[in-house]
């Protein structure tokens, strides 16, 4: 087993302060040895089949590729338990973390999908679990912030900043620094300081690895493209690694345009950022020329984030991946849409990578479409209605 | 400034040294709560004799920093500083005393560590402290600096392990930043009993001097520090006494009568 990824070309490493840079030796060398044991491997596998409910289904969704021209597989992740590909990760980490004899578990979280999703491992495994969640963040997602509570969690707001989840991923690198010793930190999209984008791309890329057996034997072949939408990134990097050496697929990111690209309002890291240092790694980011870090915006509280993970910033560069971004007004209609074509009410985050399909993923006709559902849109029932009346209203 | 920034350091630590004391180096917010503040903070610590001056820039994301110095840095932000500002403060007092600015990775690196390196010689700066620079992450920023004859500060902690320490310590130019605590900046009640023995190794492992800080707010915890560093740095509590403060005037005398107290106690 080769050593756990600390830079993706120029991006990734260690910008931390020294505090945690034991910490991260330690999970580096934990997640090595984990990865590569028979037992941890096996105990992981039987929580993501009986807990978790993977292998998630690849469906064919008929009248959504009627409608676009092409055939279109959507990757059931708003099937698993708790409704999104979060718990993919958040499980892993968890059994790490047991595994490591850390008793304490924090995690920030802003769609509320990652911080539910640790709440639930860490009461499946008897463990102390403290979210951090930006009070924006809680009041547009509040049916995750009272089930983390039921789950037995405790939610830290968080209200410095725009309150979002750029201010909850620093809430809980600070009480990290402060807890080291008893605690881990789980965090929930493949940014951070090395080992997490690499740790959490091999937590996720179960999503991958599932979609291209199930493509080959549904399907008869691989996909022409696979699409997910980005965030911090870690459902996109966990649908893209199997297909990395497949040449003929291609792979397209959907990032948030927010209210476009020229509005300032936005979460596009990759197309409107530069390169600089967000939450302890160098990557894309949204900053101004003195490298102060600007807020991001989206109506989808999970791309709310001026950062995204270093390996797609270097698959940027390569040009192995292309990436998109995608409207507030389009996602929100590609939910209607997709709700009303399939019986299928995705996430908003999930709503982009449709919307993207819709608009100009269109072209070329034909060809197979592969694209990551990454989450279920119960949490955004409130948030999108109130949207759409709005658009209504605003013709 | 014809005398390298690392000498100037090092003559700090041994005037204070000579005394029987250890140094000390106040810390302030560059313009928090706005320049003129800022301006009449910097010079009461060189009236009010400081050793050594870490000069913060403010940063978005701060995190190395508790609540305290966090909430200055918005403010400071939100009132238009820039590194040249914080700089400008710098150059008012860097041939009375040796100025480290403080400054964020990302500020850093969007300079590039030459752009970065020239601006701060250019201000008079000894040295700069980057808290979330790991020397190995990006060598070329220490490279600039040393080139100039400026001092990149190293960091060791208590969570740092034996070799690492020793490796920091064996490097360190200027002074090693030892934070006492693990944890952010704030003032704390109780400073970690294994805080000397941390020093302690510093020094057995390095020529450059030691110099504590991160949770030091009281006079009485200044000289406590001082008996087992070669340099104690006070943050927040300044911070604090700045945000507590009206006008400028009445900052710069909380900040000299804490000074006062805590240069007697050394
Ligand atoms: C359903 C869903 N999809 C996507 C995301 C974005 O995260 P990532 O880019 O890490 O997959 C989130 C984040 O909260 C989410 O809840």
């Amino acid at each position: 087993m080769s050593a756990v990824d600390a830079r993706f070309g120029p991006y990734g490493g260690r910008y931390v302060p020294e505090v945690l840079i034991a910490a991260l030796d330690e999970l580096t060398a934990a997640w090595e040895q984990a990865r590569s044991d028979p037992v941890f491997e096996a105990e992981l596998a039987s929580l993501l089949r009986d807990f978790v409910g993977r292998p998630t289904p690849l469906y064919r969704a008929d009248r959504l590729s009627e409608r676009v021209g092409r055939e279109v597989w959507l990757k059931r992740e708003d099937l698993a338990h708790t409704g999104a590909h979060k718990i993919n990760n958040a499980v892993g980490q968890t059994l790490l973390a047991r595994r490591m004899g850390k008793r304490r578990i924090i995690a920030e979280t802003g769609a509320g999908q990652h911080g539910v999703a640790t709440a639930t491992a860490c009461a499946l495994l008897g463990l102390e679990c403290v979210v951090y969640m930006g009070t924006e963040d809680m009041r547009r997602q509040r049916p995750n912030v009272e089930r983390m509570g039921l789950l037995g969690a405790t939610v830290e707001p968080v209200e410095a900043g725009a309150r979002t989840l750029k201010e909850a991923v620093s809430a809980a690198i600070r009480d990290w620094v402060a807890s080291v010793a008893d605690t881990h930190y789980v965090i929930g999209s493949a940014v951070g300081p090395a080992p997490y984008p690499a740790l959490v791309r091999d937590l996720q890329r179960v999503i991958g690895d599932e979609a291209r057996e199930q493509a080959l034997a549904a399907a008869g072949r691989l996909p022409d493209r696979v699409i997910a939408c980005v965030g911090g990134g870690s459902n996109a990097i966990g649908s893209f690694a199997p297909f990395v050496g497949d040449a003929g697929v291609e792979l397209i990111g959907v990032e948030a345009a927010g209210e476009g690209l020229g509005s300032g309002r936005h979460g596009a890291s990759l197309l409107a950022g530069r390169t600089g240092v967000l939450h302890g790694a160098l990557s894309s980011v949204l900053a101004d020329e003195d490298g102060q870090i600007l807020e991001a915006h989206s109506i989808s509280a999970g791309l709310d984030y001026p950062g995204v993970g270093p390996e797609h910033a270097m698959l940027r560069d390569s040009g192995r991946a292309r990436y998109v971004a995608v409207g507030d007004r389009e996602a929100l209609l590609a939910l209607r849409e997709l709700s009303r074509l399939e019986g299928i009410v995705p996430a908003l985050e999930s709503a982009h990578a449709v919307a993207w399909l819709l608009g100009g993923g269109r072209e070329p006709a034909g060809g197979i479409d592969l694209l990551t559902l990454s989450g279920r849109g119960d949490k955004d029932l409130e948030e999108a209605l109130a949207g759409l009346r709005r658009l209504e209203r605003d013709g | 400034m014809a005398e390298p920034g690392v000498e100037r350091i090092a003559a700090a630590f041994a005037a204070a040294r000579s005394q029987g004391r250890a140094a000390l180096m106040p810390y302030l917010m560059g313009g928090f709560p706005d320049m003129a503040t800022s301006a009449a903070v910097i010079d009461a610590y060189a009236d009010a004799g400081a050793d050594l001056i870490e000069l913060g820039a403010p940063y978005s994301d701060p995190l190395a920093d508790g609540p305290v110095i966090q909430a200055a840095a918005t403010r400071a932000l939100a009132a238009g500083t820039r590194l040249e500002g914080v700089l400008e403060l710098c150059e008012r007092v860097a041939s009375r005393v040796p100025v480290l600015p403080m400054v964020y990775a990302n500020v850093v690196l969007t300079l590039g560590a030459e752009r970065f390196a020239a601006m701060l010689a250019g201000a008079g700066a000894a040295g700069a402290i980057i808290p979330d620079l790991p020397r190995e992450e990006d060598p070329s920023v220490a490279g600039a600096l040393l080139e100039r004859g400026l001092a990149p500060i190293g960091f060791v902690t208590p969570t740092t392990s034996p070799g690492r320490l020793a490796a920091v310590a064996a490097a360190a130019v200027g002074f090693t930043y030892v934070v006492s605590l693990a944890g952010v900046t704030g003032e704390r009640d109780e400073l970690p009993p294994e805080l000397a023995g941390i020093v302690a190794a510093v020094r057995a492992a390095s020529e450059a001097p030691a110099a504590v800080g991160f949770g030091i707010g009281t006079p009485e915890q200044a000289a406590r520090v001082g008996a087992v560093a070669d340099g104690v740095i006070v943050g927040s509590r300044l911070v604090r006494a700045v945000a507590d403060a009206g006008d400028p005037e009445a900052a710069a005398d909380a900040v000299a009568a804490f000074l006062a107290d805590a240069r007697a106690g050394l």
